[in-house]
């Protein structure tokens, strides 16, 4: 094969989602294995394959291993507190609504320390994309049980098994009325571009739960292998089912692993609520003296 | 700048003191709120919630005080004047976002109306417990300014003063009210809006690419870019260098603390506001701010007519403490009187900074109602003995 038949070649020795990267802040702080980072892959092409000014669009993040990926996207980013990712970008998207607002975060953050904010912003439909990395666990601090743990999996709080039952996350944000929900494993890089690529145009709050392997510690802990066992487990494991309905698709320890969009429905989003309720209360006028 | 004349009600109003909080807040140019109902300061979000469609902004009422603490953050970084308001329960909940308002920057008011604590306490009776709190209750170390009205007149000035302060300075100011200056109803005039200074945010002229979020000249506050604007913006709540780039490291945790102190020091002349009247010569000075101010103003006068020289030392700005003016002070009195309403927080302050130069006199109160004006004349007495 000459170098001409190269694809590769063709696009040149630069990884092609250098342009969505800040270079500088790589190497990034994730585990050999881990899948946020193969969840940032997709995402940077959803972003470069939408059309959107990249100028006016927003990641912001809460605390975590998941946290982290606003620190590597090079977009207007925002690292902010744990579990208030939600509500900062809430406020970002209602004093502009030119921006495409994306919270990024992980499993932790967003449904359990975040939980209220997650619930209430499906409510209230605010029109924000919501990217939640579930690995199952809290990684950032060394491998404690989360509201995600399922079955009986050990963890560092849960040396016994643990017990309580997990979270059933694309159920949760359906039932508070989300627009879009979706879910997909590190292992359906292509479908999970797409369904960023989708939510990045949907109007209304959308959710995508992105199942991912901590290697490190959920893996570790529970006997399960490497990043690459954790492919081949979801790669069996998974069954794509669209439109499944949410409270069908708990994930159950060894059993199917339901992906797909469960959720594509329309509605009036926050901003388009108030305009309405207000009808001529509300004058357009813009800040004069920010 | 002054303030939007569609944003201003001009006139003579006789209003609470929350409402002309409120008032305040849109003349200085406040488009936005987010806010969780508590007593006794919820008024300011309603009256809100009602002027601001009026000028094309909007208020949003979060599903709690954490919510709406960083909701304001996001919508200033938008490029926004907002704030959230707030009583002891919901303002312990917000701490954790004035830190990260101190650490990244970020212009916004805090309107604490304080009511009886610790926990529910007293939710519509007064107090000034939460004083300490305001300065010290987030983690770390950081500066905030709070400002201190005693009437509702200033609660619409210090509201103007307030966003005002947050913006030349960059980090959260508190707007220290008590439920009886939020609730008490008073003649309130509202200035023309061309008389209404209303300080810009310090955005930058400089091109993407050559701003560094955090680089500063000599006031050591940095200039100001929105998102949407394509200056890749990295804001984050860790110790961050210029570019605004996390690094873990004691050299940068240095210069970023540092600095954020000594921002605040640089500052200190202009943050310098006490309402000040016969401290020359006086031999007992009351230290005092908010409503207790004016019921010390009542004790003043008693102490007067019994031939004692009393002077006064409002307090409008309470932090940062006017070190200056109390060390002044101290060597030329024989007491400071300290009344306020809890158990003794900014006496603390005042008998570190006196060191021991002239007697300080501690008046507190539990809260609930306000001094009794014998009280602190008795207080004034034992001062000038």
């Amino acid at each position: 094969m000459s170098d001409s038949d190269c694809n590769l070649c063709a696009i040149g020795p630069a990884n092609p989602v250098e342009s969505v990267l800040r270079l500088d802040r790589i190497p990034t702080i994730w585990c050999p294995g881990c899948g946020i980072g193969t969840s940032v892959n997709s995402f940077a092409f959803a972003l470069m394959n939408s059309g959107l000014d990249l100028k006016k669009v927003v990641i912001v993040s809460g605390i975590g291993c998941s946290g982290r990926v606003s620190g590597y996207v090079d977009l207007d980013a925002f690292h902010t507190t744990h579990g208030r990712a939600i509500p900062f970008a809430t406020g970002l998207k209602l004093a502009n609504p030119e921006l495409t607002v994306i919270v990024y975060s992980g499993d932790g953050d967003l449904t359990s320390i975040g939980g209220n904010h997650l619930i209430h912003a499906a409510r209230r439909n605010v029109d924000i994309k919501v990217f939640c990395v579930n690995n199952m666990i809290y990684a950032m601090t060394g491998g404690q049980a989360a509201a995600t743990t399922p079955g009986a999996a050990l963890s560092t709080t849960t040396p016994y098994g643990c017990f309580e039952p997990d979270l059933n996350i694309p159920h949760l944000v359906d039932a508070a009325g989300a627009c879009y929900v979706a879910r997909w494993t590190t292992y359906h890089v292509k479908q999970l571009e797409r369904s960023m690529g989708e939510a990045l145009k949907k109007k209304g709050f959308s959710f995508i739960e992105i199942l991912s392997p901590c290697p490190t510690y959920f893996q570790r802990k529970n006997n399960m292998g490497d990043g690459l066992a954790a492919m081949e487990d979801y790669k069996k494991r998974s069954k794509i089912r669209n439109g499944a309905p949410t409270g069908e698709i708990a994930i159950v320890p060894g059993g199917d692993i339901i992906v797909g969009k469960f959720v594509d429905r329309e509605r009036l989003d926050y901003l388009a609520l108030m305009r309405q309720q207000l009808g001529s209360h509300y004058h357009e006028r813009g800040c004069q003296t920010c | 700048m002054n303030a939007d004349p569609a944003a201003v009600r001009e006139g003579t109003h006789f209003m609470n003191g929350d409402a002309a909080a409120c008032e305040g807040a849109l003349a200085a140019g406040a488009r936005f709120a987010a806010g969780y109902p508590i007593t006794p300061s919820t008024e300011i979000v309603e009256r809100f919630a009602s002027r601001v469609p009026e000028v094309g902004g909007l208020f949003i009422q979060m599903e709690d005080e954490l919510a709406a603490s960083i909701a304001i953050q996001g919508m200033v970084w938008a490029g926004a004047k907002s704030f959230t308001v707030t009583s002891g329960p919901g303002f312990s909940l917000m701490m954790e976002h004035i830190g990260y308002a101190a650490m990244t920057e970020t212009p916004c008011v805090f309107m604490d109306v304080q009511r009886g604590g610790p926990s529910t306490g007293l939710p519509t009776l007064p107090a000034q417990g939460d004083m300490m709190q305001a300065r010290f209750g987030s983690h770390g170390d950081y500066q905030v300014i709070a400002l201190c009205p005693n009437s509702p007149q200033e609660c619409f000035e210090l509201s103007v003063k307030s966003f005002n302060l947050a913006e030349r300075y960059r980090l959260p100011v508190m707007l220290m009210m008590d439920e009886c200056v939020g609730h008490m109803t008073e003649k309130v005039v509202v200035p023309a809006a061309e008389k209404i200074y209303v300080e810009p945010r310090r955005r930058t002229a400089k091109a993407p690419g050559d701003y560094r979020a955090y680089e500063c000249g000599p006031d050591l506050v940095p200039e100001m870019a929105h998102a949407g604007e394509g200056h890749h913006l990295y804001v984050t709540g860790l110790t961050h260098d210029k570019r605004g780039y996390p690094v873990m490291n004691p050299a940068t945790q240095r210069e970023l603390v540092t600095r954020l102190f000594d921002k605040i020091k640089l500052a200190k002349n202009d943050l310098l506001m006490v309402d000040e009247d016969q401290t020359e010569g006086a031999d007992v000075v009351v230290v005092s701010f908010g409503i207790t101010s004016r019921v010390a103003e009542r004790a003043i006068q008693m102490a007067r007519a019994k031939g004692m020289k009393v002077g006064r030392l409002r307090l409008i700005c309470v932090w940062p403490f006017p070190e200056d003016k109390i060390a002044a002070l101290a060597s030329r009195i024989k007491a400071f009187v300290v009344p306020e309403l809890n158990m003794g927080q900014v006496v603390l302050e005042v008998e570190r900074t006196v060191a021991g130069r002239c007697r300080t006199i501690s008046v507190p109160h539990p809260g609930g109602t306000v001094h009794k004006p014998e009280d602190i004349l008795a207080a004034i007495e034992r001062g000038a003995r």
